[in-house]
């Protein structure tokens, strides 16, 4: 009992059917100190985390807080033993306003005469109070629906704030921040160590990491690998436990396999709405791996999402393989040989409920269909090949989607085009949330397409990788192109420059400020 | 030891109803004994065939996290449709006085009256489809109102006077049996139930439809047409009441407004006891076999048992809750 521990978990065990999902983990977090944790996607944390909020029950293990044994029925009994968390996936209400999503469930009450009232005013003030305290200036009264990922995320982060809670778990907070956003998180977060509060960080940002955590904590397959001071662990070392192996290359050796022939022609591409996509242009050639890049709400998924026929278009036209598409639905896309991987992998992606067989050859069962019937033996050997050959760690192929972890369920909707053999593949955030062994075996991938004459177009938030991967980045800003990089010059600093292009505050303040009726 | 009983606390919540009802059933059989002669078990599977014929219907509704609140009322305009398309010839009270006698070719006609039947429930069917996809209106009010519109034009086709004095040709279609032995009721529904298994099962279609339901979105996106499919599967449905209610006449050997009042609500309750989910992408027809079997045996039990018929209402309303619960429970030990 050298020192005495904000959190401790010991030995934590949870079995899914045919998945080993926690085996041994162990987890200290001292007082006053952020604490990261990390691991592979599929390594166990979010898990970890669940178990330690009641939302699974562990198999074995002991919590312990501020030394005394607890164990916590759900996520309602750790908020009153002071652990908040902020999710990966948010689950905001979004019709209804950012107070009452701070709120719910602990609404300041008022007396109204025999009976108790919601008193708004109290809840309306205090929001707006720590939504300041956290630098976001929204009107507590405008709907949550209104704001985008990044700024709903903003919001979580002050609830958690606001629950004054002495243990708050950030589960990937930074995912859809931008900068300016995370530097405020940090500011946030380093006021709450000041004030004792302890956090686990989980990120797969080794730089973000090394700038805030005071300890890291490394998972690899469910198991524990160990415990260690910031200070006395490298980046290199770090990896090296998290994926068992020496990891030399980030990104796989770029080489060039562009051609003269043009597959994709956009022509001043123009949305319905005026605060999204506007007169948008540009070519993808055969074999090139085309990165957007630019802020969060600069609509390059909208921009992709036009052309994959799921949003309206007002003008302009789209060429592909040398002829107009016209595309008014995905499934003319996918005719004209488009693929389309979607950034929310959860809200359009994953058919929950169903095996990964279904998950796989959804969007490719009219290729196995004979005489009306589908030839399951095709199907099976489609599914078992890509199984294989993306590494998708399941038991099989019957097994439900939702039962793998976001790696592996990304893995899937890839094989799921591949099916396809699309020749232009839309890869929007395709390594989100994915830790680094996954992410290499996902540019290994992108790398082989190319090279079979494929084309890419990625939209990645993250700088390192759209330089590290693409041969041409065309850079967004407030629904306009702004510029264009390559080679030499696709440095972080061109593409900041063009991404900032246009002054944002003016249109993203005006969105939320519609109020919800009460 | 300890993994043994979970798995039979397992068992009782993804089967309960099932277990409870064959606890029933035996319990009326030692208490009537009659309740397992060879015609009793031959009345309930002939109750079931037409059921199970709708119940399929609504089915492919349910998986699409849709419901069909117009079934009912579509099995009953189809049969007062057949009803007054297949008279006898000399009966009095016939309905259309210039209906011709078909003399040797009234199977012929029979068979044409199928499928005026289905096409005309298929009209209802696709306006179903096209409310509900195209216009997004949710499933329980389109068909809430389509059923009221059935209703009435049903109605007015009929001016509400009872339909009888069938043609023998109609009435041997649910009475008759092949070689003596095998009523053509039981393998018209078996035909059905294996064309079903097969569409779910085996086609595109069937795929997209447990795709629809388990992400609507993931589904568009993986370029599945999901409006067309929707509409085919109301249509399907309606096709199916069509056929149901031309075998419900056929079996009553009569049919009025009223005919197939709330049937809705049983094929639906049927389909959730034999494991369709409320919540979407999950059903399959051997379920929805089970399910139309043991609300059947239910209400057989009951009648046996000398149970008041108000009484009945109260245990099958009691049953419905139950099952839909012990349905959501399955759904959140998933998570």
């Amino acid at each position: 009992m050298a020192e005495q521990y904000r959190l401790e978990m010991k030995g934590v065990k949870k079995t899914f059917p045919g998945v080993k999902a926690l085996d041994g983990v162990n987890l200290q977090v001292r007082p006053g100190t952020v604490h990261a944790l990390m691991g592979e996607n599929g390594a166990g944390k979010s898990t970890l985390m669940k178990c330690l909020f009641g939302i699974y029950k562990m198999d074995e293990g002991e919590v312990y807080i501020d030394g005394v044994k607890t164990e916590i029925a759900n996520p309602d009994d750790a908020l009153h033993k002071g652990l908040a968390m902020v999710h990966q996936e948010l689950q905001p209400i979004p019709a209804r306003s950012i107070a009452e999503n701070m709120y719910l469930g602990r609404y300041p009450m008022k007396k109204f005469g025999p009976i108790k009232i919601v008193d708004h005013a109290t809840m309306n003030s205090e929001a707006e109070k720590w939504l300041r305290d956290v630098k976001m200036n929204f009107n507590p009264k405008a709907q949550l629906g209104t704001l985008s990922i990044g700024q709903m995320q903003s919001v979580e982060i002050a609830k958690a704030v606001s629950q004054s809670a002495n243990l708050v778990i950030l589960d990937e907070p930074t995912s859809s921040l931008t900068d300016n956003e995370v530097e405020a998180l940090f500011r946030i977060i380093r006021d709450l160590k000041s004030r004792g509060v302890s956090m686990i960080y989980i990120s797969h940002k080794m730089a973000e990491i090394r700038q805030i955590s005071d300890d890291i904590t490394i998972m690899r397959d469910g198991t524990y690998v160990g415990t260690w001071r910031i200070e006395d662990i490298s980046d290199e070392e770090i990896v090296r436990q998290m994926v068992g192996r020496e990891l030399t290359n980030v990104y796989p050796p770029k080489d060039d396999y562009r051609t003269d022939e043009t597959v994709l022609k956009v022509d001043h591409l123009t949305s319905i709405h005026s605060n999204s996509f506007q007169d948008c242009s540009f070519e993808l050639k055969r074999g090139e791996i085309l990165g957007f890049g630019g802020l969060v709400g600069a609509q390059r998924t909208e921009l992709m999402e036009a052309i994959f026929g799921m949003r309206h278009i007002q003008r302009g036209t789209v060429q592909i393989l040398g002829k107009e598409a016209h595309i008014k639905r995905p499934q003319d896309a996918i005719n004209s040989s488009v693929g389309m991987i979607t950034e929310d992998r959860r809200g359009n992606g994953i058919f929950g409920c169903l095996s990964i067989d279904d998950n796989t050859a959804i969007a490719s069962y009219k290729n196995y269909t004979h005489a009306g019937k589908i030839n399951k033996s095709e199907v099976d050997k489609v599914v078992k090949d890509s199984i294989a050959k993306l590494s998708i760690k399941t038991p099989s192929g019957k097994t439900l989607i939702q039962s793998l972890s976001g790696g592996n369920q990304q893995k899937v909707i890839i094989a799921r085009w591949l099916a396809n053999n699309p020749d232009i593949l839309i890869m929007d955030e395709p390594t989100r949330g994915i830790d680094v062994g996954a992410k290499y075996e996902i540019y290994q991938i992108m790398i082989e397409l190319v090279k079979q004459g494929k084309s890419i177009i990625m939209i990645s938030s993250e700088m390192p990788e759209l330089i590290g991967m693409s041969n041409r980045i065309i850079v967004m800003c407030n629904g306009h192109i702004t510029g264009e990089v390559e080679g030499e010059d696709a440095t972080q600093e061109n593409i900041m420059a063009f991404a900032t292009k246009f002054d944002l505050s003016g249109s993203t303040k005006k969105e939320a400020t519609q109020e919800v009726q009460s | 030891m300890k993994a043994k009983n979970f798995n039979i606390k397992d068992f009782l919540v993804n089967n309960g109803i099932i277990v409870v009802l064959v606890l029933l059933a035996f319990y009326t059989g030692i208490m009537q004994p009659t309740f397992f002669s060879k015609d009793n078990w031959i009345n309930i599977a002939l109750n079931v065939a037409p059921r199970f014929i709708i119940a399929c219907g609504v089915s492919g509704c349910l998986i699409t996290k849709g419901t069909d609140l117009s079934a009912g009322r579509q099995v009953g305009l189809a049969a007062c449709l057949a009803g007054t398309l297949l008279q006898k010839p000399d009966y009095s009270g016939k309905f259309y006085q210039n209906l011709p006698d078909f003399g040797g070719m009234w199977w012929l006609w029979v068979i044409a009256v199928i499928l005026i039947c289905v096409a005309v429930c298929c009209v209802f069917g696709f306006i179903n489809g096209i409310v509900i996809s195209y216009l997004q209106v949710p499933a329980f009010i389109g068909t809430l109102g389509m059923q009221l519109i059935v209703y009435g034009v049903c109605l007015v086709y009929t001016n509400a006077t009872p339909i009888g004095g069938y043609h023998s040709a109609y009435t041997i279609v649910a009475k008759g049996k092949l070689f003596g032995v095998l009523p053509y009721l039981f393998l018209i529904a078996l035909a059905v139930g294996l064309v079903m298994w097969f569409i779910y099962n085996m086609t595109p279609h069937g795929k997209y439809m447990y795709a629809i339901g388990g992400n609507e979105q993931s589904a568009e996106v993986s370029g599945v047409n999901t409006k067309r499919t929707k509409i085919i599967i109301y249509m399907t449905a309606a096709a199916l009441y069509a056929l149901g209610g031309f075998l419900v006449g056929a079996k009553s050997g009569g049919s009025s407004v009223n005919m197939g009042q709330g049937w809705e609500l049983e094929a639906i309750a049927a389909c959730t006891i034999g494991g369709v989910s409320v919540n979407g992408g999950i059903g399959r027809i051997s379920g929805v076999l089970i399910g139309v079997l043991v609300f059947e045996i239910l209400k057989t039990c009951l009648q046996y048992l000398g149970v008041d018929t108000n009484y009945q209402y109260i245990a099958q309303g009691i049953v419905i809750v139950v099952a839909i619960a012990l349905d959501i429970r399955k759904y959140i030990a998933k998570k």
